[in-house]
């Protein structure tokens, strides 16, 4: 069978890269995918998340998803939350928002400012 | 919601706050039953396909009381505020399109939701981007058991996140390379069994 043969590789590849510091505290990204946060487009948001941590080879943080934060007009929210438990809420996202968040605030712990709940509501 | 895929994100959640660890997405293209006696007359009739979709949880169920109050957008287990849309949003699409939207629960046993839409009808909302649901349900949720079930009248395409883990052993199912994997196993599998049936599909 095919398939299975290909899983093994994947397999191979994923343990070669898989580092030590695997267990460390990692920073979490959390995006609202309730009802609300679907329509209003946070599944390209996720996708966009995942994508980049995976094309950067980002492994100190995950991304997962979570119901509603409670500001549906403000959708699609995201909410990063560093090691020390820190949290930036960043709304109304879309899948370049996220890349940007993704380079700026994951790779070089610089919070997008203009993307932040404090500014929307400004 | 824009297409049929966004709609069992939602839905699939619903799966997951019951506390399923089991959740079966199965979507099923079957010809609608054609009235007798006339087909000798007409050569070519075209009669419309139904599209059947339906989630399938082993959480904790509902009662039948909660059961029929559930399509009431004002009824919701959610503790933010007192109002949950994604199954009145979701009976909207169907009936939309000439479908109907059925649950069926049993407490303790599970639930299934299952949503029929008229292929044919103007007004339905494409299939959308299932694999991509797929695989965001599956990082979210990796321990969570996926089994996926495509069928037509005469194709038919399954995977399950439970045999996947078999293969990988120590390497988690949320692995980009495997998520890739997967979305590309399902995209094939729409392809193969809704190609040419659905016309959104080609």
């Amino acid at each position: 069978m095919k398939s299975v043969e290909e899983l093994k590789a994947i397999r191979e590849k994923a343990l070669k890269e898989i580092s030590i510091r695997d267990n460390e505290n990692k920073i979490r990204i959390v995006v609202g995918m309730a009802t609300c946060g679907i329509a209003a487009g946070a599944k390209s948001v996720m996708n966009a998340f995942a994508e980049e941590l995976a094309k950067r080879n980002i492994n100190n943080a995950t991304v997962s998803m979570t119901g509603c934060i409670g500001i549906c007009r403000l959708e699609p929210i995201a909410e990063v939350i560093g090691v020390d438990g820190e949290k930036t809420t960043y709304v109304k996202l879309d899948a370049e928002k996220a890349r940007r968040i993704v380079a700026e605030h994951i790779v070089n712990q610089k919070p997008v400012v203009e993307y932040t709940i404090g500014e929307a509501e400004k | 919601m824009k297409d049929i895929a966004h709609h069992l994100l939602d839905i699939a959640q619903n799966s997951v706050s019951a506390g399923a660890n089991i959740i079966t997405i199965k979507i099923t293209v079957s010809p609608k039953s054609k009235s007798a006696g006339k087909q000798d007359l007409i050569i070519e009739e075209k009669v419309s396909d139904t599209l059947t979709c339906e989630i399938i949880d082993n959480g904790r169920g509902m009662d039948q009381e909660f059961c029929k109050k559930v399509l009431d957008p004002f009824e919701t287990t959610r503790e933010t505020r007192d109002v949950g849309l994604g199954i009145p949003l979701l009976k909207q699409s169907c009936e939309l399109a000439g479908g109907k939207l059925s649950i069926n629960s049993v407490p303790y046993e599970g639930t299934t939701v299952k949503a029929e839409f008229e292929i044919d009808h103007i007004d339905r909302i494409p299939l959308g981007d299932v694999a991509g649901t797929v695989k965001m349900l599956i990082i979210a949720n990796p321990e969570i058991t996926w089994n996926i079930k495509f069928s037509s009248p005469e194709k038919e395409f399954g995977l399950n996140t439970c045999e996947i883990k078999h293969y990988l052993e120590d390497i988690p199912l949320n692995n980009y390379d495997v998520l890739v994997w997967i979305e590309q196993k399902i995209n094939e599998g729409i392809r193969e069994v809704f190609g040419g049936v659905l016309d959104e599909i080609s």
